[in-house]
């Protein structure tokens, strides 16, 4: 057997980016150099042009109608939802549309706060609910919420000095008391790639749940939920060159119809009496009301697109950069890497702190010349002060990223070194 | 680099060589405030005595943009009265507010005149406008204390 390597040789980058209108700008007379990807990617124009034919030539409410084009929206949407499916290894019923991943987990958290004594997902005093200290204030704040509602204790799994997770409390931390393990796949901030083995086989020893933040994931590197072994996965679709105010909650079939729904209203339904209500079984349990119609198309046509081209090619691309750059920044000195310096188990999210300059003028000045990046605390403040930083510069690659561009930000830094520092 | 728009000289010297920086005493009120985008914060003491601002002392970290506005800040109203202090705190909350359509007045906000460009960028006017923001808090309740305390 031989293992089938992605053919970068042939990663036409020049005929990615011809499929992303934006990538022809400037920005202060200066080629745009969009990395900020990690933050929200570029749209193609196979998505943009699957929105508006179907707003256009089909558009209608779904699942409401029997005129004909409440049937072809509903056939659109319907058919999305088992795009996305097999994007992810999933079943159709599985994939529950959310606006975004932040919707997607405060689904899940609300759910088990709304579930009775007895129930499977109920939790009180003494129960525990575990995250780790690299999560995005989105895979955080709602389990926080959910404590403070159920009287449950929060735990934490805490990191290590060179940003991985620290799993030497792993069997303390994750105990029969857990009742669910929500942990993040590819840190936001770090790039951190988490071994999710490990922790999926801790929390079934002791039957907690798991639940799998995608977001900075399912955008770049192919995701088989079934094979991750996790019961609830997210993503959100503007990530993954998709439309903003579409998500995914993936969760295992008999979980999903077993929980309590989230937000109640029209679809959701059952039979509704003035006396009470039954409820739909997933995924339309979850959907309350009109949903994103053409967001959830655009998403499809995203996934096809990413397909298209191969997440095992895209993967390998931004390795490549992710190298160049961690390379880079090593060589110029003076610049710090925050999360894991070497590209084994990471993603193409780099923070870095440049020696005495302050990362909110690190982005003017790389604005200056024509550079995105984001700086800030990246919603995930804990890790800030984990690594003594009030905030960080971070630049992040995808599949239209070109190493002469890598090359545009490494000079950029040096700019901004000579600039602050003279 | 070409956004000397932004980062006008004055700006630069306040930053690299911060007027009043430093916690010190004796103070009324001690506030701390930070700015949830970014993470900055600042920890900002008043000493009010007759109506008049005695002093301000701060230490905190940031960007060039709030470190420089709170150096600004200080030489403003160290020494003010109270009243007039606020005044000039208001004509500077206008400038940041203006997206660059205001002529700042010299004689009222000095260095503070330097900022003028930073309102044109909205994502840096919560940086410019943290220190003002944390001594018109500190102030307000060091006047509050001490009308209580007379009555």
């Amino acid at each position: 057997m031989t293992a089938v390597l992605p053919d970068l040789a042939n990663y036409d980058v020049d005929a990615v980016r011809a499929d992303f209108p934006i990538l022809t700008r400037e920005v202060f007379g200066r080629p745009l150099v969009y990395l900020d990807n990690a933050s929200s990617s570029q749209k193609p124009r196979q998505v943009l042009d699957a929105e508006r034919s179907f707003v256009e030539q089909h558009y209608s409410n779904v699942h409401r109608g029997v005129h004909t084009l409440s049937q072809e929206a509903t056939d659109a949407y319907e058919s999305a939802r088992s795009t996305v499916a097999a994007f992810l290894g999933a079943r159709h019923e599985e994939v529950v549309f959310t606006k975004n991943a932040t919707e997607a987990y405060n689904l899940v958290a609300h759910s088990f706060g709304n579930a009775p004594a007895g129930s499977p997902f109920h939790l009180g005093p003494g129960d525990e609910v575990c995250v780790t200290e690299m999560e995005h204030h989105s895979n955080l704040v709602p389990w926080q919420m959910l404590c403070e509602r159920t009287g449950a204790t929060l735990r934490w799994l805490p990191l290590t000095d060179d940003g991985r997770l620290d799993l030497t409390d792993l069997d303390t931390l994750v105990n029969e008391r857990t009742r669910i393990l929500a942990f993040v796949h590819i840190s936001n901030i770090l790039g951190t790639a988490n071994p999710v083995d490990v922790l999926v086989a801790r929390a079934r020893e002791v039957g907690a749940f798991t639940l799998l933040d995608g977001a900075q994931s399912a955008p770049h590197q192919s995701v088989d939920v079934t094979a991750l072994g996790v019961d609830f996965f997210a993503l959100t679709g503007h990530k993954m060159l998709a439309p903003s105010g579409i998500g995914v909650l993936w969760g295992r079939k008999e979980l999903l119809d077993a929980m309590p729904p989230f937000m109640g209203g029209g679809s959701m339904i059952e039979v509704v009496q003035m006396s009470g209500s039954t409820y739909a079984p997933a995924p339309e349990r979850f959907e309350a009301g009109t949903p994103m119609i053409s967001q959830a198309v655009g998403l499809a046509a995203a996934c096809d697109y990413l397909s298209a081209v191969g997440l095992d090619r895209i993967a390998a691309h931004e390795r490549a950069l992710t190298a160049q750059l961690i390379d880079g920044i090593r060589a110029l000195g003076g610049v710090r890497v925050i999360g894991p310096d070497t590209i084994e188990m990471r993603g193409a999210a780099v923070s870095f702190a440049i020696d005495d300059v302050h990362p909110h003028d690190v982005g003017q000045s790389l604005d200056e010349l024509g550079i995105a990046v984001r700086v800030g605390h990246h919603c995930a403040f804990p890790v800030c002060r984990r690594y003594g930083v009030a905030a960080t510069t971070r630049a992040s690659s995808y599949l239209y990223t070109t190493a002469a561009e890598i090359d545009v930000l490494l000079e950029g830094i040096v700019t901004v070194q000579r600039f602050w520092r003279r | 680099m070409s956004n000397e728009s932004l980062y006008q000289e004055i700006i630069l010297d306040h930053y690299r060589n911060p007027h009043h920086s430093g916690l010190r005493d004796p103070y009324d009120v001690e506030v701390h405030h930070v700015n949830p985008t970014c993470g900055d914060e600042v920890t900002l003491r008043v000493q009010v005595a007759g109506g008049v601002v005695q002093d301000v002392s701060y230490d905190g970290q940031g960007c060039s943009i709030s470190q420089a506005s709170t150096s600004v800040m200080t030489d403003l109203v160290i020494g003010r009265g109270v009243e007039q202090a606020m005044q000039t705190s208001e004509a500077f909350l206008a400038l940041m507010q203006s997206r660059g359509q205001l002529e700042p007045d010299e004689d009222v906000l000095e260095d503070g005149i330097a900022f003028a460009g930073v309102s044109r960028y909205p994502a840096r006017v919560k940086c410019a406008l943290l220190g003002w923001m944390a001594w018109k808090d500190a102030t307000a309740q060091a006047v509050a204390a001490s009308a209580g305390g007379a009555s």
